[in-house]
């Protein structure tokens, strides 16, 4: 019936769009996720960080296949072709620092998208799946950085991707048997670097794809939190849209250009300032090439690992094997896919919340750039020890969870979503 | 026939048919899976090395590569295996029972033969080369004292080792050198991973 009248109402393109429409969904799938989408209409600065985060994901994916089209996955030539993008391909400098530069972007947007979840309860009913999907968005994401990180073949590369490699060499048994099958080799050596860049530019990329995808499905089905932390769902005005939802396009779509533009006048002054920000982005051994005889003085994973790579020194060897760390760190990375159900509060919002959320909270933030530091340094006093009380604490903001979200002082949520 | 639906035998067949393709796809897997396996050109450049130790001087140490890694032999004189003697208390595994090593090698001088060392030059703290220093004494660049009993020194980290390997107390390092699977061919040839005993 549309299709008929279509060409009436609109001319050419509407006659267009009603021929695509009776053969594939498209004002349908505008609709639900674009135009009657409905948002909070409150939403604050920390809502700007999941589209930037997609914006940053399609910026590393274009900037990499223009990579691959002049890096060599292969140990003879890979430094080499590094050097021949940076120097002799046109651009080829510009487009190598946005992929650098993108990685760390990537993680800092992340972080601030995962901190925005525990300040406003974004994580609890009924968005525990949505949680779940981002988690594991950000596990793939530190798989994606550690492979790709191997394939400049310098020397930081090498020796992380050797300490990285050695922790599942600490499991009894199977050990050696594993770390040998993941670098299929006695060592990191040539084939390792090859099936590293196979994970890093076709496997890794598609699993990332696929679950944003069912990331935005999830958050779509039950629509997005807010900073009031109440669902706007329960409010409908006649027409049966929330009252106090505006529609994703053109408000919100908008406002996330506004963001994207701001965050580009940042990423761009790094870009081209400051791409190897004083070390914390592109470490110096790594404009040395891999040695496999020859480690550089101090081995320190890039930034975003530090604070997991600090409480894996943190646990000390005992009963003859250094598996406890492996196992703490591994611990520490999945006990954030239960932070919904940890969490006892009757409010979601900070707003609402007492004291000592708040101050755990912020602790808890403290603590882990704090840790972040120590992973940076080498394992020496005082280092060690803050280590293992960041580790300490790290473990009890989470763990003591169910008990102190309980007995703290919350205020009533208001029934309608404020300014 | 029936009208009615048998679910029993519906979810039977569901079961059924959904198990074996999981041992269908299991299998599948297996292939994908071994050939993340080292290569048999991976294995053919990881072989074992043989070496010539029949002109080593008592005293003296040769360097080789062994899949991708430093193996360091040395020839200790009786004065050298004696000094391996009375230090156990400054060491941290004397007896290397946290060490990596063949069981055959899990003895005071480390080695099938006491008069051959055969050890990874691979610091255990983070895969540094450590240096030979097997002469006694204060080292010329100061580094080492007067009571350095000879050894290996990681110019990363400091960590200490003996002249069988064996790590000091103190140093970041945490266990001993680790030492690779060997077997003497005949007295002048040294077989580097092949454990002793068995045949190439």
């Amino acid at each position: 019936m549309e299709a008929r009248e279509a060409p009436a109402a609109g001319g050419r393109m509407a006659a267009l769009g009603a021929w695509i429409d009776a053969r594939f969904p498209m004002s349908a799938l505008w609709k639900e996720h674009m135009s009657e989408y409905f948002a909070p209409k409150n939403f604050n600065f920390w809502y700007y960080f999941g589209s930037i985060a997609l914006f940053v994901l399609a910026l590393q994916i274009v900037t990499g296949i223009f990579l691959t089209m002049s890096y060599k996955p292969s140990a003879t030539e890979a430094f080499g072709s590094v050097e021949y993008i940076m120097r002799d391909v046109e651009w080829g400098w510009l487009i190598r620092y946005l992929h650098s530069t993108g990685a760390s972007a990537f993680f800092i947007v992340v972080y601030l998208h995962m901190f925005r979840a525990l300040l406003y309860g974004s994580h609890r009913k009924p968005r525990e799946l949505l949680w779940i999907f981002g988690v594991l968005i950000y596990l793939a994401l530190m798989a994606e950085a550690f492979f790709g990180y191997l394939l400049p073949w310098g020397n930081m590369s090498y020796w992380g991707a050797q300490v990285i490699v050695s922790l599942f060499g600490t499991f009894p048994l199977i050990g050696d048997w594993l770390i040998e099958w993941i670098r299929g080799d006695y060592f990191i050596s040539d084939i390792t670097l090859n099936r590293f860049f196979a994970l890093h530019v076709v496997a890794l990329p598609l699993v990332l794809i696929f679950l944003v995808v069912a990331h935005i499905l999830a958050l779509h089905e039950v629509g997005s939190n807010n900073p009031d932390g109440i669902e706007i769902k329960k409010s409908k005005g006649a027409d049966g849209r929330p009252l106090d939802g505006i529609a994703m396009h053109p408000y919100y779509t908008v406002k996330d250009i506004f963001g994207i533009s701001v965050f580009l006048v940042l990423f761009a002054a790094v870009v081209f300032f400051a791409p190897e920000m004083g070390g914390l982005f592109l470490e110096a051994p790594n404009f040395e090439p891999a040695n496999p005889l020859l480690t550089p003085a101090h081995i320190a994973p890039v930034w975003y690992f530090t604070p997991y790579y600090a409480i894996l020194r943190a646990v000390p060897a005992f009963a003859g094997t250094q598996v406890w760390g492996v196992l703490v760190l591994f611990a520490a990375i999945l006990t954030l896919f239960f932070v919904p159900w940890l969490d006892k509060a009757p409010v979601k919002s900070i707003r609402y919340r007492g004291p000592i959320y708040k101050v755990a909270l912020m602790v808890f933030v403290a603590n882990f750039i704090m840790l972040g530091y120590c992973g940076l340094k080498p394992a020496v006093e005082p280092f060690k020890t803050m280590s293992v009380i960041g580790t300490i604490l790290y473990f009890a903001f989470f763990l003591a969870m169910p008990w102190y979200s309980r007995i703290d002082r919350h205020k009533p949520e208001p029934s309608r979503v404020t300014t | 026939m029936s009208e009615a639906i048998d679910r029993g035998r519906r979810q039977l067949l569901t079961v059924a048919t959904a198990l074996t393709g999981a041992v269908g796809v299991a299998f599948a897997a297996v292939p994908f899976l071994a050939s993340w396996r080292p290569s048999a050109r991976a294995k053919a450049l990881g072989a074992p090395v043989e070496i010539d130790i029949s002109k080593l001087e008592p005293g003296a140490m040769i360097k080789i590569e062994w899949r991708g890694k430093p193996v360091m032999v040395v020839r200790r004189t009786p004065e050298m295996i004696a000094r391996l003697d009375g230090n156990d208390e400054q060491l941290a595994d004397p007896r290397s029972e946290q060490s990596r090593q063949p069981e055959y090698a899990r003895n005071p001088a480390r080695a099938i033969n006491p008069e051959y060392l055969v050890v990874l030059g691979v610091c255990t703290h983070l895969g540094c080369l450590p240096q030979n220093r097997l002469d006694a004494g204060a080292s010329a660049d100061g580094v080492l004292n007067a009571d350095w009993p000879g050894g290996f020194f990681c110019p990363c980290h400091g960590s200490m080792f003996d002249l069988s390997g064996r790590v000091f107390r103190g140093v970041p390092a945490p266990t001993n050198l680790e030492i690779p699977p060997y077997t003497f061919a005949d007295s002048g040839h040294l077989v580097i991973g092949l454990d002793q005993g068995s045949t190439a």
